[in-house]
């Protein structure tokens, strides 16, 4: 036995006990004759303890343990996008091409296809200076996607050879004076967060085409979000809405402990789909990592900083990246499997003590930041959350609310009206607005938060009469609080109700939801004119222009059509005032 | 693997047998215990390591005591499969329980089961039609979905899941499936009647039963289902059968597996049950689905009932994360006297957009599911209303959506237990009820499928 090497002491799930071998915390491990991955999480005398990535069934104890003396590391490189990899960047096609349609184990597959040869353009000269992170040059990654090839974090130096041409990813495609080669290839560990010079104040929307979250809810790039919300309410709906439709240039999707049948959806449909903001296939740009709830959980527990690393990789090279782990309960619930069985003391409802420290690393990762290049990059960080019984007084919903700063809550309730997205515009917040509120001004318009908050307060105004409605009848209000119900409902069926399956609806720009929350207010205006000159409510809110303004947003080309609509809107609800 | 016995039981607990000084025994290697008065056990390994072994029992540990003595079977469980299955009862452990003979085994299988590879799914699309209204018409089961049936003690599950098994097939298509059924401690007044059921109309033929009842080994009822479900992955991914997989009832299985947590005494989650039985459900519910290039599919049915109807409760709650829908049974319909007692309102399938329209059911399916959706709930929701000011004060649509929700419930739900309604019959019907509300309240309705399918509307 050499001593770097050791033996299996115990076997207990996917936990594993090794003795006689020195391990170093967090490096990667061989266990048994199959060589399962797994990866040495606890020391303890000469017993080292290791989460197993694969089944354990059938190893006995007395087998081998062999050190890799890495750490669990990611490849980055060109090759990533378009890729769909199981929570240790195993690439899944590579899997089933090794062993057929179940997920056997002991089976090792690159996380970067190191045959492929891809045309590298140099962009740095022999003779230059190039710091840690410097771009050397440039990969046409994907239709739409240059990659750009960086020096790894911990490298600098003088250019001594370095040419274009056509290489895979560990061929060497420059040298610097001291001797060290570059390849296309670099590998980082997970847990660790890539460096950058610093970190900014996120100061532009995220803009999803979701009229509740883009409107009343924005989100920044560089920004964190937690969606949490019971089963069926529409989580895994509203982020693949996101995946689909956000306007970040990267977007890495995590099906962590999932449906398997919802990850083979997304493989199927984003190859068809169209990115609305470059008009080319959304998988160019889109990397996924499916661990699906019934494969190892300790490959769950690492999907979610594959996932972010391979984020911060691209934000590096001064992309905005967008990042959708889907759900981050079934991450924390891995975490208190495997603390359960190192039989540590429990914190609340059986999760480990440091689960919240977990989840505030994991969204510390989020930002916008000034890369090594001296580039602006940003990596959002948009988290699902499944809450026991849709209650979110539960430790991971707390522990993520401590840290994200806008918060989408989904609602059974509306889920159940089939009132889509089913966001609750009540217990939702976001706190970016101040921020953003500039860039609202700026780009769309300048009283942009100002009906903002008109819109949202109304809703409000709304909340509070319901209450009085569910005992006493609307009719019971008086006129101008019917109006009020009227123009909130407006604002819930209109505005809020977004259909994420329709050609059309699923998205709306920008303007056009700027132009849309407007006509309700002047629905609201021209109404309470009529109803002061003599008109009757039903009348007014009748006119079969509003209607039309309604329905219309169904068509193509809305956004055009609005002012019109509100125009003829606006003159029949005046006739129906005059004629009484 | 030799055949070595050890007398070194240290502590016996529960369902759980611990031993010291053994050679290496695997994790999941299978036990035989042979008690001092010759009874034999059947047992697997938990938890392994140079000094301690710990078993767990399926039988039970009554009986055993430190001279019982231990042998480790050299490998983990497997399940002899082989067509002869089909047509076969077997016990919650895999044996014969029908006086047959043994199984002649073509292979045998892990029954843990491997995960399948995602990328190797096909996206289920087929549309299984139930001949239950309230299921083709608003829940769409799809060949390949697992679907459970959240229901409550003293409901008529069962009725509802063998009228399913005994109806269900493709739109247009005379194949037949062959039902695997898991039953996991329930009576054996329950299971006769599924049995008996299954023999008057030959199903019995096609289908293969494994049954664990509630006075057999609560801890062997944590290995029946994955005989199950590894027969069914057998049939269909190696014999190229369409599997409707029925199984009952998922809470006794979860009891289960909180009773061995408690035994070894692991730090338990909400309620009591185990922090990974959200893992554990999901290693059941996700073997079912189709993949590419093989014939066959799984379809799963897993009943389960939710203790105090809550359906936050840890069973249904991650039931529900994990499958792709749910079907509620509602004590309210069924006290008054609605067969199916099917609550479309919490239910959901998942998988229904995808398999619904004019290829697979008919072009107006989703308008007209959607209608009659938003008017039933309207109607529910005015029912409350009319309670504290009375029917006099409602509307005109409100008064129409009322009426209507009564009729849903008493033309559309209910149907007779062998009552088999074609897609096309409970869309129908679906649009003879809707005649009762004026067309302009009938907003979800796309006006082209009023010109062509409206009873007295349409042109």
């Amino acid at each position: 036995m050499s001593d770097e090497n050791g033996v299996i002491y115990r076997i207990s799930g996917p936990v594993v006990t090794a003795t006689g071998i020195r391990s170093r915390m967090y490096e990667v491990v061989r266990v048994g004759h199959e060589g399962l991955m797994g990866e040495v999480i606890e020391l303890h005398g000469d017993k080292s303890v290791i989460q197993v990535y694969e089944d354990t069934s059938g190893i006995r104890p007395g087998e081998p343990v062999v050190r890799t003396g890495q750490t669990l590391s990611v490849q980055l490189g060109p090759g990533l996008l378009t890729q769909i990899y199981d929570g240790i960047q195993r690439p899944l096609p590579v899997l089933e091409k090794t062993m057929g349609t179940f997920i056997e184990r002991g089976v090792d597959a690159d996380g970067l296809d190191l045959e492929k040869v891809w045309d590298f353009e140099a962009t740095v000269s022999v003779g230059d200076e190039v710091a840690p992170g410097a771009v050397i040059g440039t990969v046409q990654e994907t239709e739409t996607i240059v990659h750009k090839v960086m020096l790894p974090p911990n490298h600098s130096g003088k250019v001594a050879s370095i040419e274009s041409g056509s290489f895979n990813v560990t061929q060497t495609v420059c040298t610097l004076e001291d001797g060290t080669e570059i390849q296309m290839m670099q590998k980082w560990p997970v847990r660790t967060p890539r460096p950058y010079h610093q970190k900014y104040a996120p100061d532009t929307p995220l803009i999803t085409g979701m009229r509740i979250l883009d409107f009343l809810f924005p989100l920044a790039k560089g920004g964190a979000a937690g969606i949490p919300g019971p089963f069926g309410s529409g989580k895994t709906v509203t982020q693949q809405s996101l995946a689909k439709y956000s306007d970040a240039q990267i977007v890495v999707y995590i099906g962590c402990g999932e449906r398997g049948n919802e990850m083979t959806e997304v493989l199927d449909e984003f190859p068809h789909l169209i990115d609305p903001n470059t008009g080319k296939p959304l998988m160019n740009r889109t990397v996924m990592i499916a661990n699906t709830s019934n494969m190892p959980v300790a490959a769950r527990e690492a999907s979610v900083y594959t996932g972010i690393t391979i984020a911060e990789y691209f934000r590096d090279m001064g992309y905005d990246v967008a990042l959708m782990a889907d759900s981050t309960s079934r991450w924390a619930e891995a975490m208190r499997e495997i603390s359960s069985r190192l039989e540590e003391m429990p914190g609340e409802e059986g999760y480990p003590a440091y689960l919240s420290s977990r989840l505030a690393e994991f969204y510390e990762r989020a930002g916008r930041v000034e890369t090594l290049e001296g580039e602006d990059g940003s990596v959002t960080v948009i988290g699902a959350v499944s809450p026991p019984g849709g209650d979110i007084s539960e430790p991971v919903s707390q522990g993520t609310l401590r840290i994200v700063k806008v918060f989408w809550g989904l609602d059974a309730g509306l889920a159940r009206q089939r009132h889509f997205p089913a966001i609750n515009w009540l217990s939702s917040y976001s706190l970016y607005p101040q921020s953003l509120d500039q860039w609202f001004r700026d780009n769309i318009a300048t009283d942009f938060p100002e009906i903002r908050t008109e819109i949202s307060s109304l809703l409000q105004v709304e909340a509070e009469l319901q209450e009085i409605v569910q005992l006493v009848g609307s009719d019971a209000l008086p006129v101008d609080q019917q109006l009020t119900l009227e123009v909130a409902r407006m604002i819930r069926e209109f505005f809020l109700q977004q259909n994420g399956f329709h050609d059309v609806d699923a998205y709306t720009g920008l303007e056009q939801q700027y132009k849309m929350a407007k006509a309700i207010l002047t629905f609201q205006d021209s109404a309470k004119k009529a109803l002061a000159a003599g008109g009757l409510l039903e009348d007014v809110v009748n006119v079969p222009a509003r209607t039309n303004l309604m329905r219309d947003r169904f068509e193509p080309g809305y956004v055009d059509r609005v002012d019109g609509l509100v125009d003829e809107m606006n003159q029949q609800i005046a006739a129906a005032a005059e004629e009484n | 693997m030799s055949g070595k016995e050890y007398r070194t039981i240290t502590d016996v607990k529960g369902p759980l047998v611990f031993l010291e000084k053994t050679e290496p025994v695997a994790f999941g290697e299978i036990v035989q215990l042979r008690l001092t008065d010759g009874t034999m056990k059947n047992g697997q390994v938990l938890d392994t390591s140079d000094d301690m072994v710990v078993v767990q029992v399926f039988e039970g540990t009554a009986g055993v005591d430190l001279g019982s003595s231990v042998k480790f079977m050299g490998d983990v469980f497997k399940l002899p499969v082989s067509k002869d299955l089909i047509g076969r009862i077997l016990d919650g452990a895999g044996r014969p329980r029908d006086g047959g003979p043994a199984i002649v085994a073509e292979g045998e299988a892990d029954i843990i089961g491997a995960a399948i590879n995602p990328y190797s799914r096909q996206s289920p699309h087929d549309f299984i039609q139930t001949g239950i209204s309230a299921i083709d018409c608003c829940t769409t089961l799809v060949r390949g979905q697992k679907l459970p049936i959240f229901s409550a003690s003293g409901l008529p599950h069962n009725d509802i899941a063998l009228q399913i098994a005994r109806q269900a097939k493709l739109k247009g298509s005379d194949e037949e499936f062959i039902v695997v059924f898991c039953a996991m401690g329930i009576t054996a007044e329950e299971y006769n009647f599924f049995r008996s059921d299954l023999e008057r109309t030959g199903a019995l033929e096609n289908a293969v039963l494994f049954v664990n009842l509630a006075d057999d080994p609560a801890v062997e009822r944590l290995i029946t289902p994955r005989l199950a479900l590894t027969a069914a992955e057998y049939l269909a991914f190696e014999q190229d059968y369409h599997v409707l997989v029925v199984y009952t009832d998922v809470t006794n299985y979860c009891d289960a597996l909180r009773q061995i947590g408690a035994a070894r005494e692991e730090v338990p989650g909400r309620r009591g049950y185990p922090g990974y039985m959200y893992t554990d459900l999901a290693m059941l519910y996700e073997r079912a689905g189709l993949v590419k290039g093989k014939k066959g599919s799984i379809t799963q049915f897993p009943i389960l009932t939710m203790p105090g109807d809550d359906i936050t409760h840890p069973i249904p709650d991650l039931s529900g994360y994990i499958t792709e829908g749910q079907i509620v049974i509602s004590r309210e319909l069924h006290g008054s006297g609605i067969y199916p007692p099917i609550n479309v309102l919490p239910s959901l399938s998942r998988l229904m957009g995808g398999c619904i329209g004019e290829k697979t059911t008919r072009e107006d399916h989703k308008s007209v599911s959607d209608q009659m959706y938003a008017a039933y709930a309207q109607g529910r929701e005015l029912r409350g209303l009319v309670a504290i000011v009375g029917e006099d004060a409602l509307n005109e649509r409100d008064k129409q959506l009322l009426d209507f929700s009564g009729l849903f419930e008493d033309k559309f739900l209910r149907q007779s237990r062998d009552e088999n309604r074609s897609i096309d019959e409970t869309l129908d019907l679906c649009w003879d009820l809707m005649q009762n509300i004026s067309t302009k309240y009938l907003v979800r309705l796309d006006q082209k499928w009023i010109d062509k399918y409206h009873p007295t509307e349409k042109k």
